[in-house]
């Protein structure tokens, strides 16, 4: 048994036992920091595969990004979150029934394509390409016949942003705001009015 | 002996169960139902990482980019849809978000 076995039982097993936690923790803020560890985990079994890119892409987009996002909602909102566990018990032999059956298919269906599908004959990973960091071999292929796909990954979360913000901006109407260009634009002509009152009348309304 | 292509799609998979697992019996708790999404998403970059790596070809990388980058946008718009939701009813029960049923 070599070193490369080993770390890939011990990523597997951390990855898959955090990912139990995620599901079944009490606590969501925990959930979150569950999801960071199989993150984390499947970030180590990526470098194993040599995919080193996605890997660091992984630590800096899920831990980076998204977890924090979740870790942030879990905290600002307030809620019991005990009232959420009333159904888990009721769901839970079903569940087991689908989950248990998906696993049976998945691994099946997986074993069948892994030693006999077109990845058959290759049994050795990829090495790294003589000259080629991973990064750049991804780069050579994103930058020329996928660009439009980029460019399309950019839209996307151009739209997302923009979407959050769009639900998550909030107005409060009756507070008053200052507004430097009204301040500024204000001359004596705007700001000020003389009338004449007549005397014995007082001022109009 | 290296590890096989056999070893990462089992680990995918059973990733992908436990994901669909959290959806089944978390179903009153938008948020980790939210994590249980990424976490199948995570399982399907496994999935084509490894493919990628074992046909020695880039290309599967590549689409885990992008599965990456619609994750990453999911998530943002669901939990802003989700703060959004809070604001309004004061809870997160999702038993009762047939509000918009009309």
């Amino acid at each position: 048994m070599d070193l490369q076995a080993v770390a890939f039982g011990v990523l597997a097993v951390v990855s898959i036992a955090a990912a139990a936690l995620v599901i079944s923790a009490r606590n969501p803020v925990h959930s979150v920091l569950f999801l960071i560890l199989t993150f984390f985990s499947a970030a180590g079994l990526f470098v194993l595969m040599g995919a080193e890119f996605l890997a660091m892409l992984l630590v800096v987009v899920y831990v980076g990004a998204v977890a924090v996002l979740f870790l942030f909602v879990v905290m600002m909102l307030d809620v019991d979150f005990a009232q959420f566990r009333q159904g888990f018990a009721r769901y839970m032999p079903f569940g087991l029934v689908v989950a248990a059956l998906l696993l049976f298919e998945m691994i099946v269906v997986s074993a069948a394509v892994a030693t006999r599908g077109a990845a058959g004959g290759q049994t050795v990973p990829m090495a790294s390409t003589a000259g080629f960091t991973n990064a750049e071999a991804i780069g050579r292929v994103l930058y020329t016949q996928y660009v439009y796909f980029f460019e399309a990954a950019g839209l996307v979360l151009l739209i997302a942003m923009i979407g959050a913000i769009v639900l998550t901006l909030h107005h409060r109407p009756h507070v008053r705001r200052q507004s430097v260009s009204r301040q500024v634009g204000r001359n004596r002509g705007s700001g000020m009015d003389v009338v004449q009152i007549k005397s014995g009348e007082g001022a109009p309304e | 002996m290296s590890v096989g292509l056999t070893s990462y799609l089992t680990v995918a998979a059973i990733l992908f169960t436990i994901g669909v697992f959290g959806i089944f019996i978390n179903r009153k708790n938008v948020i980790v139902i939210l994590m249980s999404i990424e976490l199948i998403l995570l399982a399907v970059n496994i999935n084509l990482v490894a493919f990628s790596v074992y046909l020695h070809q880039v290309t599967g990388q590549i689409f885990a980019l992008f599965v990456l980058t619609v994750a990453a946008a999911e998530a943002a718009v669901g939990l802003a849809i989700l703060v959004t939701f809070f604001r309004n009813r004061g809870d997160i029960a999702v038993d009762d978000v047939s509000m918009m049923k009309g």
